[in-house]
């Protein structure tokens, strides 16, 4: 899907992970991610070793296709129920903040 | 009676039979035990009496009305991971706060239909992510043979409670080794199903490739049973594997005799502990004595599982945790704009590992990444898929450590998350295959704590593994 | 002197179809529209803890549908990707879509646009889940989840297009196949049908393709027309001018009649797309495959020559009739009933489709059924009511339904036919109207009508017209 870059001596770039993953993060929470993501980092680059030549990567552990359902309807969930466990909801709908494009 | 808390399934569904005990008295003796001793385990983390003392009552009066079911008012624990309808679940985390499931699990489910009744949730690292089930908001889970040691995780709290005879059995989720680390460290049963074997749906998801829920227990008998009712295809889950359930319990001889056990060289690593390593080699010695044939195996690819995991179970889970946004259920903190919303919320919600796992995740599925890290990582698992074929050409099972050491003290990895992914090394490796592993008590270290013996099957094998734990079961005391 | 450089715009649509399914694609939950909010939920659809998608086989079905109306290859192994980002109408954060391995590929569609016909390509069509409806107010933003996870099929042009209008032609070409091949109710309103517009400019004769801007989520085919033609025009105007086009996403500005970029703070997305784990692959089996191919719905074309032929209509009734599938359907019920083929066009043509635009009711939403219309031609070839009665029995029929015959009674519109009941208004007309009566026996025939018309209006138009005539020429002949 993307060109192979191992570049693994630039430290990871942790502001836009969490940007991408929209979590904010402390200022010693990116510093101490790096350091100790930068070493999970270094020990996973043994898998470089490996010629994977030929190797087809594992979809599924135990392969299975086809699994379908038939266009019937199944109960719902209740309504009340649903909004119940909203933050905040207004009029029967789940409410956010407003989303500006 | 007092204390039919420390019986065993299979104990309790005798007493229940012949009316020797009701489902009121096992529950109200579960509660006596948790109010006794839960704060020095830190095992269960919400229980509500009432409930379960009324699940109870409405167990005994269907048995007098009728109802033969062997296990009808048994009560079960469970990890705070699994959606019971009703109850809270939190996963241990502050982000899921508030949340009550309007499902239950199918897993679940099925164990409701076969009568037990579910009493309290218990302990785990945060969305299971973890070893040591110290990343808790509620604090971490105290080993019942030593306070100041971890339990292990990220089942930590089910295998505490059952090891510390606090309930009677518990339901736990294994994604790297989760059920059977914790069993190992503190003493008791715990087995991870084939992936596919149990339904996922209703289990919060954390690696969807190899999560399974599996039963913690005091003995293997209760292992194949929970396994048996927690087993089957579901509908609801299109990765629910569609094989028969056979009775898991069946075969209660002790001979290992015609069975062949591999021992991989590779999971007796430099550097683990001596006596871990010893007691696991005489847990072997027993079954050959109880006629198995131990051949040699290897499984070269092993000392990749570790980066092979890391990789594709935080790529998945980064994936799972965004559905955590303080949109729909759980807890918020709100901003000007979504963004801030997304932002403040899970920066309040997740704690440290969490968070480590989310940003490596995206990390390795990021454009530029995507091919050197979580394609690469998919291949080398096909690697280790086939090192169990062929493995599981010259054996019926696999038998090896759980973990390079017994449990550790509280706050000793917990600063070196690197350290801690390395003690996974021996349990990763099955959910990456998807083959099913039991682990079952084989002794105790010098400083007295437990050690178990893993038994590795290959694909919907749990019979196979079952048989040899509890023949080795029975036969060690 | 410079030779000015002329431009042509290369013109891509990724269309989105709602599917015409009971259910959703991973769940139970009804495909429906217009429900109070947040009632067609459940756990997989509001993206709860624990719940996980399972496929909808008539999903599938339709969508291969498609790629075989479309003349796609169908590929025989497909599957599912998450498709990463953020936003609060998204249950999960993440859409299942398909990436690299789609159900359909390739394809093509052919329109005319004033005479000149033009072969339109497909790159690809996959399957994907819809997000839910967000609505604006002052202060906050409010999320319905009815709509999350309504199958939606994505057919993806080549930029074969050039024209707005090339464009439009596409769309309705397309609306078309995809009703009449039951795949899509392809109802505008209710969103059943979204696209995005993707364009650029080169010049004439260039090989590559220009920096193109995307116009997202346009909702209507005339709002398409109107971006496509504004986006076309900035595009070019810039260019020749010097100035770069910037890739971009743009929002069409209806009121204002322009495109504006949408400047917003984040970075480009990345997807980080992976195939998802809570899904297994499809594999289609040739028989599958024949089997959707043998139970295709008629197409139009192939409707409008059956209707030629078999009921012997002129081809620009079969035209008319077979535009909306419902009326053409409508018109073989009341055709099995009754055989004055010609006849139901009529009534179709006129007064039926005139009730329908007036009404704005669609034909399925009006009263009248096929047992209904052959009745009432019944009774106008049985003379019993004339064709002006009739036409109030129609309406009648169009609103509330109910039975011809007795609306006729009800309405007093029995048609008299009776010579002996109309000869008394004959001779009053004639005596009433000397002049158009002396008028007639010189042979004016415009005069004939007026008396006509007169008898008519004696009787309250009950009277059978062909017996006012007859009766009319019978006493003023000479």
């Amino acid at each position: 899907m993307n060109n192979e870059k191992s570049e693994n001596e630039g430290a990871m770039d942790v502001d836009h992970m969490a940007h991408l993953a929209r979590m904010y993060l402390d200022p010693e929470q990116v510093a101490e991610f790096k350091n100790q993501l930068g070493e999970v980092l270094r020990y996973v680059e043994k898998l470089q070793e490996l010629d994977l030549t030929g190797i087809e990567p594992t979809a599924h552990a135990i392969p299975v296709e086809n699994v379908l359902r038939s266009d019937e309807v199944r109960p719902c969930l209740d309504h009340d129920a649903a909004l119940d466990n909203a933050p905040s909801s207004f009029q029967g709908e789940f409410e956010v903040p407003s989303i500006i494009d | 009676m007092g204390d039919l808390q420390a019986k065993t399934i299979h104990e309790l569904a005798d007493l229940l039979a012949s009316g020797n005990c009701g489902a009121a008295e096992i529950t109200s003796d579960v509660l006596a035990a948790v109010d006794a001793r839960n704060d020095g385990l830190n095992a269960y983390i919400a229980l509500d009496a009432e409930q379960a003392l009324a699940d109870a009552r409405s167990a005994d009066d269907a048995r007098a009305k009728g109802d033969t079911r062997p296990f009808l008012g048994i009560p079960i624990a469970v990890k705070d991971v699994l959606n019971i309808k009703g109850q809270t679940c939190t996963c241990a985390s502050a982000i899921l706060k508030g949340y009550r499931s309007p499902y239950d699990a199918t897993c679940i489910a099925n164990l409701r239909r076969a009568g037990f009744h579910f009493v309290g949730r218990l302990n785990m690292d945060e969305f299971a992510m973890g070893g040591s089930t110290e990343n808790s908001i509620y604090g971490p889970a105290r080993n019942p043979r030593n306070s100041e040691y971890v339990t292990g995780g990220s089942s930590g709290g089910s295998a505490a409670a059952v090891a510390g005879e606090i309930a009677v059995a518990a339901i736990g989720s294994d994604t790297g080794g989760s059920i059977r680390q914790p069993a190992s460290f503190c003493g008791c049963v715990g087995l991870k199903p084939t992936y596919g074997r149990v339904s996922r749906y209703g289990l919060v998801a954390f690696a969807s490739s190899l999560d399974q829920v599996g039963p913690l227990t005091r003995d293997v008998i209760d292992a194949a049973i929970l396994l048996e009712h927690l087993s089957g295809h579901d509908p609801m889950d299109s990765t629910s594997i569609d094989q028969p359930v056979p009775e898991f319990g069946a075969d209660a001889s002790t001979s290992l005799k015609g069975m062949r056990l591999g021992m991989p060289k590779e999971y007796f690593v430099d550097g683990m502990d001596p006596d871990v390593a010893k007691a696991v080699r005489d847990a072997v010695d027993v079954c050959a004595y109880l006629g198995a044939e131990i051949v040699d195996v290897s499984l070269p690819h092993t000392e990749y599982a570790i980066a092979v995991y890391y990789i594709i179970a935080t790529a998945e889970a980064s994936s799972n945790l965004a559905r955590f946004d303080g949109v729909r259920y759980g807890s918020r903190i709100s901003g000007d704009d979504p963004i801030e919303l997304y932002g403040k919320t899970r920066l309040a919600g997740f704690g440290n590992e969490v968070k480590r796992r989310i940003i490596l995740g995206t990390y390795v599925l990021s454009s530029g990444y995507y091919d050197a890290y979580y394609l690469r990582a998919q291949k080398v698992r096909t690697l280790l898929r086939r090192d169990f074929e062929g493995a599981f050409g010259r054996c019926d099972a696999i038998v090896a450590p759980v973990a390079p050491s017994a449990a550790f003290k509280i706050g000793e990895k917990v600063n070196n998350p690197l350290q801690m992914y390395l003690g996974d090394l021996l349990t990763v490796p099955a959910n990456l295959a998807g083959i099913p592993g039991i682990s079952v008590p084989c002794g105790l270290t010098g400083e007295g704590l437990p050690i178990g013996l893993q038994i590795l099957g290959p694909d919907f094998g749990e019979q196979a593994i079952l048989k040899v734990a509890h023949a080795y079961e029975q036969t060690n005391g | 002197m410079k030779k000015a450089v002329s431009y042509e715009p290369t013109v891509g649509l990724e269309v989105h179809v709602q599917l015409k399914t009971n259910t959703k694609i991973w769940c139970g939950c009804p495909n429906r529209y217009g429900i109070s909010p947040n009632t067609d939920i459940c756990p997989v659809c509001l993206g709860y803890p624990g719940a996980l998608p399972v496929l909808n086989a008539r999903a599938v079905e339709l969508t291969v549908r498609a790629g075989l109306l479309l003349g796609c290859d169908i590929n025989r192994y497909s599957k599912w990707d998450r498709k990463n980002y953020f936003y609060p109408d998204m249950p999960k954060n993440f859409q299942i879509s398909q990436y690299d391995l789609p159900l359909c590929v390739g394809g093509g569609l052919d329109i005319e646009v004033e005479g000149e016909r033009k072969r339109v390509n497909l790159t690809r069509i996959h399957l994907e889940e819809d997000v839910a409806k967000n609505t604006h107010y002052p202060g906050r933003s409010v999320i319905d989840f009815n709509r999350a996870g309504t199958p939606l099929m994505e057919i993806v042009t080549e930029p074969d297009l050039s024209t707005a209008d090339e464009a439009m032609a596409f769309l309705s070409a397309l609306k078309e196949m995809l009703s009449y091949g039951e795949i899509s109710d392809c109802n505008l309103e209710e969103g059943n049908i979204r696209c995005d517009i993707n364009c650029s400019v080169r010049s004439a004769g260039a090989e590559e393709l220009g920096t193109k801007a995307e116009i997202k989520n346009m909702n209507t085919f005339k709002g398409v027309h109107r971006a496509l033609s504004y986006e076309i025009k900035r595009q070019t105007t810039e260019v020749q001018r010097g100035g770069e086009i910037v890739q971009e996403t743009r929002r069409w500005d209806d009121g204002g009649g322009v495109t504006q970029s949408m400047r917003t703070k984040e970075y480009a997305h990345d997807y980080r797309y992976f195939p998802e784990p809570d899904l297994v692959p499809v594999r289609l089996e040739e028989k599958a495959i024949e089997r959707i191919r043998s139970e295709l719905p008629e197409m139009p074309a192939s409707r409008r020559l059956r209707f030629v032929e078999s009921y012997g209509l002129p081809a620009y009734d079969a035209g008319v009739l077979v535009a909306e599938k419902e009326v053409a359907d409508f018109f073989e019920a009341v055709a099995g009933i009754c055989s004055s083929y010609k006849t139901i066009s009529n009534w179709i043509m006129t007064e039926l489709l005139r009730a329908i635009s007036d009404s704005g009711r669609g034909l399925s939403d009006s009263s009248i059924t096929p047992e209904n219309l052959a009745g009432l031609i019944g009774l106008v070839d049985g003379k019993k009511v004339n064709m002006a009665g009739a036409k109030e029995v129609f309406q009648v029929l169009f609103e509330e339904g109910g039975d011809p015959a007795a609306i006729v009674e009800t309405k007093g519109l029995s048609q008299v036919s009776d010579e002996g009941a109309i000869e008394s208004f004959v001779d009053q007309a004639i005596q009433e109207n000397e002049k158009s009566a002396n008028d007639v026996r010189e042979g004016n025939d415009k005069a004939l009508q007026h008396l006509v018309g007169q008898v008519m209006r004696l009787s309250r138009g009950k009277a059978n017209p062909q017996v006012v005539l007859l009766l009319l020429r019978e006493k003023l002949k000479n």
